[in-house]
């Protein structure tokens, strides 16, 4: 089903970059529209005969990247500031703060300390 | 049950007259792909007849989804299948009536699936046993395997013997299992193509140690080959993590298992090429590296 995607033995690049240049060509040419689902790790995996970790990695990297959005459950989907994946995006900003909250509350951070280590890993993400 | 490692092997030793396996530790999770890669002689075919209960090692312990080895082996046993290529089915007999067999033993005989790993195999159920060719033997050892449906599967070099497309066919079927993230394979190969491509886990295993065992995506990040071109006169500084250098002139090549931006910039500007290493090469330098190491 996804046998449009090609992993070669020659290509010096490793195996999960190549699927993940592939997977990110196609949602930039638009022929995987926002919102739309991805296939399962697992699907994927073995689909293209690759290990699971390999397809986890290329997903981790997308995701990470903002071109693909993962929600626990529910699968992974090309990401959309506006649409369908922006509403996953936000609630998955709310998950991350709420867990974040807690942990502050455990290490006994004052709301204005939490908020401060916020603004510090804003500035490091604006550094790189 | 689902929370069991489907294979923990804890500082398990066999000795024999003339090799020794030792302080062997080993652990799959469910839904993973483990494999298994060494030299001829280094103890890989020793490690799975372990695992399954064939032979009892000589200290260690050895829990198979969540079982005793050897002692509740016949528990075991019953959601494992082992292949190996010294198998062999009854000479005599089809592959129908082996099929039969199977499933008068295994309630969990998986009919319809065996069908169809007959067609895509390209086998036939009237033929006898004696008559196939080898390729045909390995993959009727592993369709009996595959089709009781195991949670884990053992395979010792599952593909040795097979050509290209049988191979690919072969591979096909194991990914196919791992769909369901609740069954795994541990599996031991020469073919390091193969390995690279489908584990998750790799374990190096050398003269009856483990070398090492690791996520795959790490073994393959870590490990580079470094180009360095020295003007007249300078030397390279000392640097950590390297595991082979070889220096002809004013040309050097350093194999570090451990690369980072760090020690790219430790080597400092005189740095003409850094390569990505395949399993084979990561292999062969792990081993060599070790053995010297050892003082072997």
């Amino acid at each position: 089903m996804y046998s449009g995607i090609n992993i070669s033995q020659t290509d010096a690049r490793p195996m999960y970059l190549q699927i993940l240049e592939q997977i990110r060509a196609r949602v930039a040419a638009g022929d995987w529209p926002p919102g739309k689902e991805l296939p399962s790790i697992r699907a994927l995996a073995a689909a293209l005969n690759v290990s699971v970790i390999t397809i986890k990695r290329a997903y981790l990297d997308l995701e990470s990247e903002g071109v693909i959005v993962t929600r626990h459950g529910k699968g992974s989907f090309v990401a959309d500031v506006n649409g369908l994946a922006g509403e996953l995006t936000e609630a998955k900003l709310d998950e991350h703060l709420n867990e974040a909250a807690a942990l502050g509350r455990q290490l006994g951070l004052s709301e204005d300390e939490l908020a401060a280590r916020l603004r510090r890993a804003q500035r490091n993400l604006e550094k790189k | 049950m689902t929370n069991h490692k489907h294979l923990s092997m804890r500082g398990v030793r066999k000795n024999y007259r003339f090799f020794t396996l030792d302080d062997l530790t080993l652990e799959l999770e469910p839904g993973q792909v483990m494999g298994f890669v060494g030299p001829n002689g280094a103890g890989k075919s020793t490690t799975l007849r372990l695992a399954i209960g064939l032979i009892a090692p000589d200290a260690g312990e050895i829990r198979v989804l969540g079982h005793d080895i050897p002692k509740n082996q016949a528990a075991a046993k019953r959601d494992v299948g082992f292949v190996s290529a010294e198998m062999r089915l009854f000479p005599h007999a089809t592959l129908g009536w082996h099929m039969d067999f199977m499933k008068s033993i295994y309630p969990e005989w998986d009919g319809g699936y065996a069908a169809t790993l007959v067609k895509r195999f390209n086998l036939r159920t009237e033929q006898n046993a004696r008559s196939l060719s080898l390729g045909e033997h390995v993959k009727a050892t592993l369709l009996l395997a595959l089709a009781r449906r195991p949670k884990l599967l053992i395979l010792d070099e599952p593909t040795t013997g097979l050509d290209p497309v049988a191979r690919h066919e072969v591979i096909s079927e194991f990914m196919d299992v791992l769909r369901d993230e609740s069954r795994s394979i541990l599996f031991s190969s020469h073919n390091t193509v193969d390995v690279e491509r489908i584990s998750d886990t790799i374990a190096f295993i050398d003269r009856g140690r483990i070398v090492e065992c690791s996520n795959k995506e790490d073994f393959l990040d870590r490990w580079r080959r470094i180009q360095v071109q020295l003007p007249p006169g300078t030397a390279l500084p000392d640097l950590p993590n390297i595991v082979h250098r070889q220096i002809d002139g004013h040309f050097v090549t350093l194999t570090t298992n451990q690369f980072s931006e760090g020690l790219q910039a430790l080597i400092g500007p005189h740095v003409t090429g850094i390569q990505r290493m395949n399993l084979e090469e990561i292999f062969v330098a792990n081993v060599m590296h070790h053995r010297e190491a050892r003082g072997q």
